[in-house]
């Protein structure tokens, strides 16, 4: 019973999945052959992806290992760049309640992917939607791992020209973007996500775009919330 | 630096990691969420998942180079495919291939 559960669980969640199999596992790749060249063996981006689990931090740490030691920066730094986790617990406070013990990997393992997919999938009938979430975020934590160690590993042997292989992921967020859009009665949050990010990334720049856009987002959702409030509650259920 | 350096700056980048994904869990674990969060976490995500798309696309020259074209054309793609077809699979792989494709023989 709990088995077949758990299986039919995992039977939805494979397909949730598949297009992070093919960007992690060549993200990950790319990040363990940026480690390799950096001179760290393959159990560096392995451990790394195992414990850290968040693409861009694993990046920027790689040049903090190579730089002088500046933990005090180091923890900053990490905090900023993950800051966008705080509002992915928030937005699934009330998803990953009353889940027992799992809920501790489901936070743990909350990547911009696996959060993706849990907030927004349409999980059927019949389906525990625990189990759901967990195998979402197992899978793709094994990617992840799976692809870094590869990478660190046996990287430069790759054959084939992947370049833009790594769109897979701006493409995926688009179509979750897009069902989340056909989805929600009012698009004004979706609306100021977008709006607000490009502007902010076009008056800070890349690397430092993402806190004013946090910022600019919280308060224009403030600013607004009597309007969305009430268009979210017309039409019965709120998502 | 030393293997424990590296090993204090591996676990820092853990702690402030899980510090973002653990505190709104925490803070609210009573049970008791203010209505503003709840607000909150009902509309945030629309919000997050356009920041998402941007942050996916900061590397783009949109005014040098290729001007973003191969990015927004496949971006396109990805949404006609998905309109089409609604097969987030399909919609997915064919704008990644199409972006392959414009980056490795168009651009």
């Amino acid at each position: 019973m709990q088995q077949g559960m758990r299986r039919r669980a995992l039977a939805t969640a494979f397909p949730h999945t598949v297009p992070i199999l093919a960007g992690f596992l060549f993200l990950g790749m790319a990040y363990g052959i940026y480690m390799n060249v950096s001179g760290f063996s393959f159990w560096y981006p392995m451990l790394m992806g195992l414990t850290i689990f968040g693409g861009s931090l694993e990046f920027v740490a790689v040049s903090m290992l190579l730089a002088p030691f500046a933990p005090l920066q180091t923890f900053l730094v990490a905090l900023m760049l993950q800051a966008r986790h705080l509002f992915y617990g928030i937005a699934m406070l009330e998803k990953y309640r009353g889940l027992g013990l799992k809920r501790y990997y489901l936070i743990f393992g909350m990547c911009d992917e696996s959060f993706s997919i849990n907030c927004s999938a349409e999980i059927p009938e019949g389906v525990d939607r625990g189990w759901f979430y967990f195998w979402v975020t197992l899978l793709n934590h094994s990617y992840w791992v799976a692809g870094a160690a590869l990478g660190g590993l046996a990287g430069s042997l790759l054959s084939f020209d992947t370049t833009g292989l790594d769109f897979v992921m701006t493409a995926m967020f688009v179509v979750i973007f897009l069902e989340q859009w056909g989805k929600e009665k009012t698009h004004l949050p979706s609306l100021i996500g977008l709006g607000a990010s490009a502007v902010c990334l076009a008056l800070f720049g890349a690397d430092s775009f993402l806190l004013p856009a946090m910022g600019c987002i919280l308060a224009l959702l403030t600013v607004f919330k009597t309007p969305i409030d009430r268009m979210q509650a017309e039409g019965g259920d709120a998502q | 630096m030393t293997l424990t350096q590296q090993i204090i700056t591996i676990g820092l980048c853990v702690l402030g990691t899980m510090l973002t994904r653990f505190l709104p869990f925490w803070v609210f674990r009573g049970g008791q969420v203010p209505a503003y969060v709840r607000y909150l976490g009902r509309a945030l995500p629309g919000a997050i998942f356009g920041m998402l798309v941007v942050y996916c696309l900061k590397g783009v020259q949109w005014t040098a180079g290729t001007y973003g074209l191969p990015e927004l054309l496949a971006i396109l793609v990805t949404i006609g495919l998905h309109h089409w077809k609604k097969q987030m699979l399909l919609s997915i792989a064919g704008g990644t291939v199409c972006y392959m494709l414009l980056v490795q023989w168009v651009f």
